[in-house]
């Protein structure tokens, strides 16, 4: 029988925080200039140069470290990390090693319905590299610089994480939790929000740790899942052919679908990590913690718990609702102008939660569901205009005029729609008066069909069932 | 009065622009005829910038003549050492690596001495990212010492105190990382101070070892060594190891009293292989600074033994990853026979350092290697706090601690070169002042029996620059050695 395994995994996000300027210098953080216009003898490493340490990185890794429950070190130092690279000015990045900002924090998770702590080891400040661009030139590489310098935080975890789903769910949350905070946009496309993963297995029961791999280069959160997955597979594959786990590093290859191992020698480094003896260490006092600590905003976790107490909505609807700041705030903003908190999130979930902006106002959506409650329009001419208050961006009312779309909820009408659907059908009129119950549904259908959909539905089924049980 | 302009002090030369006897103009003439005269022999200069100099000289001299000085230092010639960036001006370090490299920022204090009105005689001569003592590791020349010129003017910052000594400056800046100021300053028979580290910005001094680094003035006399202390100290937001003490006014320690003040000789100090000249040339100086009133104490600085060996592995480990950035990338010295990213920078860094700056690349990178990290580089940091103590220990019982500056006078060209130990010992007085961190000043006291300077160095209290001169003025105008001068 083969042998049952479990996979261990462990994550180090890099993400990319949303300063203004970089971490030791006044360079702008923002996208798409010019290569190497954002940039300065500092972070261009000329000889003679120094950095200073901008405060506000150190802040927003300070309220990262909270919400994730970590232990901010009174001291922590920067240190370098020196390798040879065309994106890396000095020779060195400058990072923390033996003192970090903070250690030992957590994350909670949840995979089917099952709540699960992921501890976090560590999180450290550090600058990022630049880019080298070789696409499109012959016989040269060049170097934008720009990004050189940006703030980066680098998150790592224990390896707490047996499934890709899991890895999947901590990601998610804690990218949630840093959008919460507004120190990362958790882009992963375009690279602000970086993972690797350390991806290890072992026989079930077995306490000691296999020989882990370090995956590279995943960038979305479906590459995540598959390519620890496939990791695990080509795990399982080598030992139950009776090889032996190389410690590597691998990358993932979003063509091809699978991890191929990096150049030996470009993993192979020997960092010689040292303190950094242009910056002095960052003290923390409890007083700057604490002054911190207050400006933290209310996380996904207390606003789910807030959102079912206050609002009464499902737990279930609450952490959907609360997956994005932006949806939960859209979401508060629809409730305080009409508080039919369940309607509004029924709404909410089943529309705009895959959309990346959301198309229409709290007041437009809030008017379309007033509608529906008070029977000027149906649950399903809704649906229509809701497709037509995206198109145009007017308003439910205006649209719901102008095309017609008013529910038909006097009873002479409706009368007379039956009267003509039982008509046309007069051998089901039979069938259902001599017990075929069944067919009651096929008469709603057809009468809402020849309103066009505006017969008020509660009215029809009264009416339909009053004159389908009194013979003419 | 036959003396010339270049010979002035700057605080003689100070007095006579204010007097309108001089103008700056004139003083930076002579300077230069001094320099066409004896650079040649001397080579102190990597590159020279008289147009510009006479230029900036005239425009202060306008102001000069309405009586406006921004200070004791306007319309005053000065040689910067060629690892201080200029915007504009070639800061090479004496290496071709950064042989063509004109930064496009000034360093602090270039750009403080600006604001002073002083003015760049030109970029001096140094051993290759001043790795060495005798700036024979210079890529380009061979500075030589004014007193002989068969002799080396020490280092790194020669061609910064050969200048000073043959008057082709009225003062400089060097700067001292393990001795680089006061050990040229004693060779070369002029007065060189270390401040504290932290004292003076480092941004824009192209960095040899980050911890140990230090810019300072080199000067005819001590009045001028304060001179040009007061205008480069003080807080810099561009560099984070700077102080952020308030700035003092150095010229108020120049007092020729000293009495109540307390010296202590540490005995570790008076090793074997010390000159015997300069052994008594130090305990004569110590007995009148103890006519003058001073207390002298014998102090002992039981961890110096480890001093060398402590500094050889932080420095170098320094500047291991301090010199990845010549990389013929994006600035400096690029091979030409390069076909792929590890040609780059294999060749180009193999051609642009010189011997002295690879070995201590190669001892740095060891130093800090994973597997002997902790026994090289963490132990030495380790020993490091063990300097610190000493010091703090004995500052507890005397205001000033003095030894000879260099166990010898200068050597020969060419004596020590292929003898780096022999040669990385002729610091061995200077160095722990840089490992603690605490400053020191070498003075002259005096000349060998074969006519060449001897200097006594002083050291003090973190931020105890005000003793130090104060100790030094008194000693100078006892003594008068600094009106000694070379024949040449
Ligand atoms: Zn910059």
């Amino acid at each position: 029988m083969a042998t049952k395994y479990e996979a261990v995994i462990g994550l180090e996000v890099h993400a990319q925080m949303l300063t203004r300027s970089k971490i030791f210098c006044g360079c702008s953080t923002s996208f798409g200039s010019q290569p190497n216009s954002q940039t300065c003898p500092v972070c261009l490493g000329m000889p003679g140069v120094l950095p200073v340490l901008n405060k506000k990185v150190v802040e927003f890794a300070m309220k990262t470290a909270l919400a994730t429950h970590c232990t901010i070190g009174p001291l922590n130092q920067f240190a370098r990390k020196n390798y040879f690279y065309p994106d890396l000015p000095k020779g060195y990045q400058i990072s923390q090693f033996e003192l970090p900002l903070a250690e030992r924090g957590r994350i909670e998770i949840e995979v089917n319905g099952e709540g699960k702590k992921i501890r976090i080891t560590r999180i450290h400040l550090e600058e990022d590299a630049g880019k080298n661009i070789h696409e499109g030139i012959e016989d040269a590489s060049y170097v934008d610089l720009n990004r050189t310098g940006v703030p980066l935080m680098e998150i790592v975890s224990e390896p707490d994480i047996r499934s890709s789903e899991e890895a999947a769910a901590y990601l998610k949350k804690l990218r949630n939790i840093l959008v919460y905070l507004e120190v990362c946009d958790g882009n992963l496309e375009e690279g602000s929000f970086r993972c690797d993963a350390n991806v290890s297995i072992r026989p079930a029961g077995q306490a000691a740790f296999g020989t882990r791999t370090e995956l590279k280069n995943i960038n979305s959160f479906r590459f995540v899942q598959k390519a620890i997955d496939f990791e695990i597979k080509r795990q399982e594959q080598v030992l139950e052919e009776g090889g032996r786990i190389i410690q590597e590093t691998r990358l993932w290859d979003t063509q091809k679908q699978v991890t191929v191992p990096m150049r030996s020698k470009e993993s192979a480094h020997d960092y010689r990590y040292f303190p950094e003896p242009d910056l002095v260490p960052v003290k923390i006092s409890s007083e700057w913690i604490e002054e911190i600590r207050k400006t933290l905003p209310e996380l996904p976790e207390a606003k789910k718990e807030r959102f079912v107490l206050e609002y009464d909505i499902p737990p279930y609807d609450a952490s959907v609702l609360t997956q994005s700041k932006k949806i939960a705030n859209f979401f508060e903003a629809c409730v305080s102008l009409y508080h039919q908190p369940k309607a509004i999130s029924n709404w909410i979930m089943g529309d705009l939660l895959n959309e990346e902006e959301i198309p229409l106002s709290p007041e437009q959506l809030t008017g379309m569901i007033e509608l529906i409650d008070k029977g000027v329009i149906s649950g399903k001419i809704a649906k229509t205009v809701f497709e037509e208050m995206l198109k145009t961006k007017k308003d439910a009312r205006a649209i719901v005029e102008e095309k017609g779309l008013l529910q038909i909820s006097d009873d002479e009408s409706i009368l007379s729609l039956i009267d003509r659907v039982m008509k046309e059908s007069p051998e089901n009129v039979e069938q259902y008066r001599k017990g075929k119950e069944k067919l009651f549904g096929f008469f709603v259908g057809q009468v809402m069909k020849v309103s066009g959909g505006k017969a008020n539905p509660v009215k029809l089924n009264e009416l339909l069932f009053k004159k389908l049980k009194t013979p003419s | 009065m036959t003396m010339k302009l270049y010979q002035l002090t700057i605080h003689q030369a100070h007095q006579l622009l204010r007097k309108k006897e001089i103008t700056s103009l004139e003083l930076v003439k002579s300077v230069f005829e001094r320099i066409d005269q004896t650079e040649p022999k001397i080579s102190a200069y990597n590159e020279l910038r008289k147009e510009a100099a006479l230029k900036e000289s005239e425009q202060f001299d306008r102001k000069i003549k309405e009586g406006k000085f921004k200070s004791p230092l306007t319309g005053i010639p000065l040689g910067l050492k060629d690892n201080i960036c200029s915007a504009g001006v070639r800061t090479t370090c004496s290496s071709k690596i950064l042989g063509d490299f004109i930064p496009p920022y000034d360093a602090t204090v270039v750009k403080k001495l600006k604001e002073s009105e002083t003015i760049f005689v030109g970029k001096t001569n140094m051993d290759e990212f001043a790795m060495g003592s005798s700036t024979e590791n210079s890529a380009f020349k061979k500075t030589r010492n004014p007193w002989d010129l068969e002799r080396i003017p020490g280092g790194s910052s020669g061609g910064s105190a050969a200048a000073v000594a043959a008057d082709e400056c009225l003062g400089a800046l060097g700067s001292d990382t393990g001795g680089s100021i006061r050990q040229p300053a004693a060779l070369c028979g002029v007065v060189g101070l270390k401040p504290t580290y932290g004292l003076v910005s480092r941004f824009g001094l192209v960095a040899f070892a980050s911890s140990l680094d230090q810019i300072g003035p080199l000067a005819k006399d001590v009045t001028d060594a304060a001179l040009l202390l007061n205008e480069i100290s003080g807080h810099d937001p561009m560099d984070s190891t700077s102080s952020l003490r308030p700035s003092e006014d150095y010229l108020k320690a120049l007092r020729p009293e000293v009495k109540g003040l307390k010296i202590g000789i540490p005995k570790e100090y008076l090793i074997k292989g010390i000159d015997p000249e300069i052994e008594k040339s130090v305990m004569s100086a110590v007995n009148l600074w103890k006519g003058l009133g001073a207390e002298v104490v014998e102090i002992s600085l039981p961890h110096t033994p480890y001093a060398v060996a402590t500094y050889y592995i932080l420095a170098t480990a320094e500047a291991s990853s301090n010199l990845e950035r010549y990389d013929g990338v994006r600035f400096g010295y690029r091979s030409s026979e390069v076909k792929n990213l590890n040609d780059l920078y294999e060749k180009s860094r193999a051609e642009g350092f010189g011997p002295e700056v690879k070995r201590r690349i190669m001892l740095g990178t060891y130093a800090l290697s994973s597997g002997y990290y902790d026994a090289y580089y963490k132990k030495a940091q380790q020993v490091r706090t063990l300097f610190i103590k000493d010091f703090t220990d004995a500052f507890k019982k005397v205001d000033a601690i003095v030894t000879p500056t260099t166990p010898t006078p200068a050597f020969r060209l060419g004596e020590k070169v292929q003898d780096p130990l022999q040669m990385y010992l002729s610091d061995i007085f200077t160095i722990s002042a840089n490992l603690a961190g605490i400053p020191a000043i070498s003075v002259p006291c005096g000349l060998s029996s074969t006519g060449l300077p001897i200097g006594i160095q002083i050291m003090g209290r973190y931020f105890g620059e005000s003793t130090l001169l104060n100790l030094a003025y008194a000693y100078e105008q006892a003594s008068g050695f600094h009106n000694q001068k070379p024949n040449l």
